[in-house]
């Protein structure tokens, strides 16, 4: 099974907790006419990261980056759910029962159904997993 | 390495002294004689010219603090007449009442000769092209070392501060081989140079840096010479000495205090008493060759020790090490010394932060509480949060251990802290004591 389809690049950047900071990347995207598609913001003391689905990451991790903030990727997966109670628990027991860690996850609900956002320990095992159950993964061309 | 004077440089030090000698006995009777101020100050110490005996009856004479020159602004302890000046400078009064200091003819020629032997010592000479990017004006750098460098044949760019990008532009294109400026101006200058595509180590001609103006450390000398390909040499002065004076020679292992211009020695800050070579104590200076603003045993509030065996360099004045602190900057953290010197050192030895930071310190309750903010180095910086948790648990672990005092450390954005041109202003006092 190609899993690499399923392998989404996330951008993520370290933000000072202070008011503005978040207008000013989201403005940096804006300009260069990025969309955003989903993101989170991970708050401790002091400091922040926003992690953020783009659908030009390259561009917006260079444009960031010329601004002098502090860019990465990493790699996550996003997983179609079902928008009803249960949903989310269907996916994140396959995971469990897959002995796959979670480290942080964030979810989006559109017009075409509800979508959960994973960054995991183990990328490769948890795609064959979720697609053997049955699950949809969203493809990386979804995105980018 | 050559010297520009070798007759003086290269003195035994017995003759030194008694050359040094000779010059505070007629210091102290000229001003004894003609000055109200020192005439007073003596007066008042009940010491005469006559008990100057020998060279460590210095410490029998009265000490001179910056508020004396502040109290008697702008030129009432001039033993010069206006006419006889050709030139002022002021200080930038950043702690307090600017000063305003006078120079005759002959004050700006021992300036200049001592500036030409000390960028002698560091190997500069005719031939070379030196970028003076200190401040050229009020401010004492710029049009010092534009002299000194001009009197050993040296071709000057007067760059002065400021136009950072024009400045590395000179520099490609004149082929600057030295620059005179401050060392977080030439880490400013690093950077802005790498965003220009410019590598100061490969793409120009630098391999000399003759830096001062404010403290900074052995640590951030290896970092300027490796990252910059140059050699870094600390320069000292002050305005009230006439300005940037004394240079580190190519052995950098302290800077020559030329002994016929200047008599140093380092007291205790607390009891002014002279302490042994070797010993840190509080850098105290009479200028034994000044006509317009003669100071004797002037107190910089810079802290450092003084080593007055013979360098390898073959001269034999003494040398005063790195400063270390100020008198007036130490902070006093719940009862502890805390220089911010100390804290840049330990930031140099941690990779994941840069070399920029601020220090903030409040009262929380009875207690004294130390902030400090670092910049978060691009490439240190990992999506996960426990990751960057485990980078500042880091900087406050070593920071803890070379202070002494518990810290608060806060990870701030690449960038994102101010840069000085000038002098740092690093630390943020919000106390109410």
């Amino acid at each position: 099974m190609d899993t690499q389809k399923f392998v989404i690049r996330q951008i993520s950047i370290f933000s000072e907790n202070r008011p503005g900071r978040l207008a000013a990347i989201a403005h940096a995207l804006g300009e260069e006419k990025i969309n955003i598609l989903a993101f989170s913001i991970a708050e401790a003391n002091g400091f922040g990261v926003v992690r953020a689905l783009v659908d030009h990451p390259e561009k917006a991790h260079d444009k960031l980056l010329s601004l002098g903030f502090n860019v990465a990727f990493t790699d996550v997966i996003a997983v179609r759910m079902k928008d009803q109670p249960g949903g989310l628990y269907e996916v994140a027991k396959i995971l469990g029962d897959a002995g796959v860690n979670i480290e942080y996850s964030y979810a989006y609900s559109g017009k075409e159904g509800a979508v959960l956002i994973l960054r995991v320990d183990q990328v490769e095992e948890a795609i064959k997993k979720i697609k053997n159950s049955g699950a949809t993964l969203m493809e990386r061309s979804v995105f980018h | 390495m050559k010297s520009w004077d070798p007759r003086i440089e290269e003195m035994p030090k017995e003759d030194l002294q008694r050359m040094q000698y000779k010059l505070l006995k007629s210091l102290v009777y000229r001003l004894y004689s003609f000055s109200p101020f020192y005439h007073d100050r003596m007066k008042e110490q009940k010491v005469h010219p006559d008990d100057i005996r020998e060279l460590s009856d210095v410490k029998k004479l009265p000490f001179m603090f910056k508020r004396d020159l502040r109290d008697n602004y702008p030129d009432k302890i001039f033993t010069s007449t206006q006419e006889e000046l050709v030139r002022y400078h002021v200080s930038s009064g950043t702690t307090g009442k600017p000063t305003v200091v006078g120079y005759t003819q002959n004050d700006l020629n021992t300036w200049t000769t001592s500036l030409a032997r000390a960028l002698t010592s560091l190997g500069l000479g005719r031939g070379d092209v030196i970028q003076v990017s200190y401040g050229y004006g009020l401010f004492t750098g710029g049009l010092g070392l534009h002299y000194g460098a001009e009197r050993i044949g040296a071709t000057v760019i007067p760059a002065s501060v400021g136009n950072t990008e024009r400045q590395i532009e000179l520099m490609q294109d004149l082929g600057a081989t030295a620059i005179a400026c401050t060392p977080s101006y030439l880490l400013h200058m690093g950077e802005v140079a790498e965003k220009m595509g410019v590598s100061i180590k490969k793409d120009t001609q630098l391999r000399t840096g003759v830096l001062g103006a404010e403290p900074w450390t052995d640590r951030m000398r290896t970092r300027i010479e490796d990252w910059l390909g140059i050699k870094a040499y600390d320069i000292y002065g002050t305005s009230e000495l006439s300005g940037p004076m004394f240079c580190e020679c190519i052995e950098q292992k302290g800077f020559h205090i030329w002994s016929d211009i200047a008599l140093a020695e380092i007291i205790d800050p607390q009891t002014g008493e002279p302490l042994e070579s070797g010993q840190k104590g509080e850098l105290t200076i009479t200028i034994l060759q000044k006509e317009a603003l003669p100071m004797i045993r002037y107190r910089i509030g810079d802290i450092t020790t003084m080593d007055d065996d013979i360098c390898a360099c073959g001269r034999t004045h003494p040398r005063i090490q790195r400063i270390q602190g100020r008198v007036d900057d130490m902070l006093i953290i719940r009862g502890i010394n805390v220089f911010p010197s100390q804290i840049e050192y330990a930031l140099m030895a941690i990779p994941e932060v840069g070399q920029h930071f601020q220090i903030v310190v409040e009262r929380k309750g009875a207690l004294d509480d130390l902030l400090v903010r670092v910049e978060l180095n691009t490439g240190s910086f990992s999506d996960k949060i426990n990751d960057l948790m485990q980078v500042r648990q880091k900087v406050e672990h070593r920071l803890r251990n070379s202070l002494n005092v518990n810290v608060n450390v806060e990870l701030v954005e690449p960038g994102s802290l101010p840069r000085f041109e000038g002098k740092a202003k690093r630390v943020i006092d919000k106390r109410s004591l």
